[in-house]
């Protein structure tokens, strides 16, 4: 009778929790990039100390790395020197404590929870860490995946451990066949609305029923990407035949006779039948639409044909304030300056193949500024291999180098004060995509739709 | 990390809700690698209009906020990124305590390593502070409370291990670090 959490829980623990120390947890993957790293090793220099276990580290860049597309990675223009400074800072410190860094010109470089998973260095029943919230991310394969700070980072870097007390459990269960048009970025921005953007506080969500089992590993990550933006600690689903097959073959993953025991053992990681949670969430998929944010946080969300609520609230009103709304009608009809593709949320491969079926054929709206970065050099790859950037050229969007660009915004990607973007990222925040900038969450096919009409856009009524 | 007993000041109230972490300390700031001097960063684009000049209405700005240590807020403050650099900010600006009905689980972590409190009270209790801004009130870090002008003393949950991190001024990863033994005879009855 014990929950997914339960399983990975017991079988991570040092030493156990008591009511007056926490857990001493183990971590089996720490993911590491430039912008919450330096003073970690600046701790660890200080304090005479070694990285514990360089081979259960993986670092990359991605955050405040250009994504300007380049000849040769030596041209690259970084926006400041501050940044600079953090890039070269992240080369020396893996140089000094002996970690591999996927760096600028390496072939699997990327944005740290889209590279986890495509090396298959992400697995089931892993605990994996990184200074980062969306490592939810990684939670898509059965692993308990959260987000650490700096200080944090620091304890995993010296003792491969964190200090933690046991989260409770959500089951988010949904049910249902999806309608067309909708996917996997409807389904997480629909449950934020459900539950609030405080809705998981202090909870793992686990995502079950048969809505969640049909989903193919790349949309299973979008939905877990976005459980801390229902303020949930990690976001998971017990692995199945889809996540095996994914992961079979990767450079990373068990290999030969090592796979078929861990598959094994992998095929022990669900809830069980009678397992009980702390809170539980029901969602039908049938009746679900393209979603799509009307406010500055992801919890303020509709169907894309709903009017936009009124509340007296002065946090609410503050929040319509700044992205220019009104109340009673529908965010459609909104006029677009900027589309961004991308992000750990939707930087996929099958992502930008979303975006680039319902643009193909026709062209980027005149006055619309249309970025799509693939999340990794990979997902570049594949993609250029399939034909996408071509598509994406031809429409008139621009076809970066991987990176988190403006999904956060520091690397010099931003939408300038007052511009509407609709974004496939994962945060609405006043100024998150620059100062001043309106954000628009939505699916990669409702982002590419909006990009063709330059107003914000139902992907179904554009054919 | 210095010994955290006792905060005695008077509030400065942010009443607004959901106040994530890019609004504490945006993006563009996080290129820094070091914890040091980013006080003058907290807040950024609500302490200051776009052109850059001082938004004379925003709490933090008013006359009576100078000195202020302890920050009153809307529900579910430190939402959204897990940046460290919100706690490292906050404190580098003065503030010793937040108090909301709801405090982000990653910010709330991030916060105790360093010395920030988070004080999570009930909803009467938020409701008097957001509307009495600037009364002076102590938060026992000891007791878990804090005590409200007219004496009205308040419990608060803290994690205990945490609080005697913060009382005594001790950093986590001594601790961690003393567990070496047993991080290695787990790692060994793994393999
Ligand atoms: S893409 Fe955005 S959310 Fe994802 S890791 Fe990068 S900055 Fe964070």
């Amino acid at each position: 009778m014990k929950t997914l959490l339960d399983k990975l829980w017991e079988a991570h623990i040092v030493t156990p929790e008591t009511q007056d120390i926490p857990a001493v947890l183990y971590i089996d993957l720490h993911i590491i990039h430039e912008v919450t790293t330096p003073q970690a090793f600046t701790v660890l220099r200080e304090r005479g100390l070694k990285v514990r276990r360089p081979d259960l580290t993986l670092a990359t860049m991605d955050h405040s790395t250009p994504t300007v597309p380049v000849k040769s990675f030596k041209d690259l223009q970084v926006i400041s020197a501050s940044a600079a400074g953090q890039i070269r800072q992240m080369e020396e410190n893996c140089e000094e404590f002996g970690i591999d860094l996927l760096g600028f010109g390496h072939d699997s470089r990327g944005i740290v929870h889209v590279i986890g998973p495509e090396l298959g260095a992400t697995q089931p029943g892993k605990t994996i860490v990184c200074g980062d919230s969306h490592s939810s991310t990684h939670g898509a394969f059965g692993a308990l995946a959260f987000g650490i700070g700096t200080t944090e980072v620091g304890h995993v870097l010296a003792t491969q451990c964190v200090l933690q007390r046991k989260p409770k459990t959500l089951s988010i269960s949904v049910d249902g066949n999806l309608p067309a048009g909708v996917s996997a970025k409807d389904i997480i921005l629909a449950a934020i609305g459900e539950i609030g953007v405080d809705g998981g506080t202090g909870h793992v969500i686990e995502f079950r029923g048969d809505a969640i089992r049909s989903l193919d590993m790349e949309q299973r990550m979008t939905v877990c990407n976005m459980s801390i933006e229902a303020g949930a600690r990690a976001g998971m689903i017990a692995p199945d035949d889809t996540t095996f097959d994914y992961l079979a073959g990767r450079p990373r993953a068990p290999q030969g006779s090592d796979w078929d025991a861990a598959v094994e053992k992998w095929r022990t990681l669900h809830s069980d039948v009678d397992a009980t949670f702390d809170k539980s969430v029901t969602l039908d998929a049938s009746r679900l639409q393209p979603m799509v944010t009307f406010g500055t946080n992801p919890g303020m969300v509709i169907g894309i044909n709903e009017p936009v609520p009124a509340s007296s609230d002065a946090s609410f009103r503050k929040a319509l304030e700044y992205m220019q709304v009104t109340p009673g009608k529908p965010m459609t009809g909104n006029n677009v300056d900027v589309v961004f593709i991308g992000s750990c949320t939707n930087g996929r491969l099958s992502d930008l193949q979303q975006a680039a079926d319902v643009l193909k054929g026709h062209k980027v709206a005149a006055g619309v500024r249309m970025l799509v970065v693939p999340g990794s050099q990979q997902v570049k790859n594949e993609a250029e291999a399939l034909g996408l950037d071509r598509v994406f050229k031809e429409a008139g969007a621009e076809w970066r180098e991987a990176g988190c660009s403006m999904c956060i915004g520091m690397n010099g990607d931003i939408a300038l004060p007052g511009q509407l973007s609709v974004s496939t990222s994962n945060r609405n925040f006043e100024g998150r995509q620059g100062q001043g900038a309106r954000t628009v969450l939505a699916s990669p096919a409702t982002a590419a739709a909006s990009a063709v009409r330059g107003k914000v856009t139902d992907p179904r009524t554009l054919v | 990390m210095k010994p955290m007993k006792e905060i005695r000041s008077r509030t400065v109230v942010i009443p607004t809700t959901d106040i994530d972490t890019d609004q504490i300390i945006a993006a563009r700031f996080l290129t820094t690698t070091t914890r040091e001097g980013l006080g003058a960063s907290v807040f950024f684009d609500l302490r200051h209009d776009r052109d850059g000049n001082i938004n004379t209405n925003f709490p933090l700005n008013q006359p009576e906020a100078k000195g202020c240590q302890i920050l009153v807020a809307g529900n579910n403050f430190g939402c959204g990124s897990s940046r460290e650099h919100a706690p490292w900010a906050l404190l580098d600006y003065g503030i010793r305590a937040v108090i909301s009905t709801e405090i982000a689980d990653i910010f709330r972590n991030n916060s105790l390593k360093n010395g920030l409190v988070p004080v999570v009270v009930d909803k009467a209790t938020h409701e008097y502070l957001l509307n009495n801004p600037g009364i002076e009130i102590t938060v026992d870090v000891a007791a878990a409370t804090l005590t409200l002008p007219d004496q009205r003393t308040v419990e608060f949950p803290i994690d205990g291990f945490a609080r005697h991190c913060l009382v005594e001024g001790i950093d986590q990863l001594g601790y961690l670090l003393q567990q070496a033994d047993k991080i290695t005879a787990f790692e060994e009855a793994r393999s």
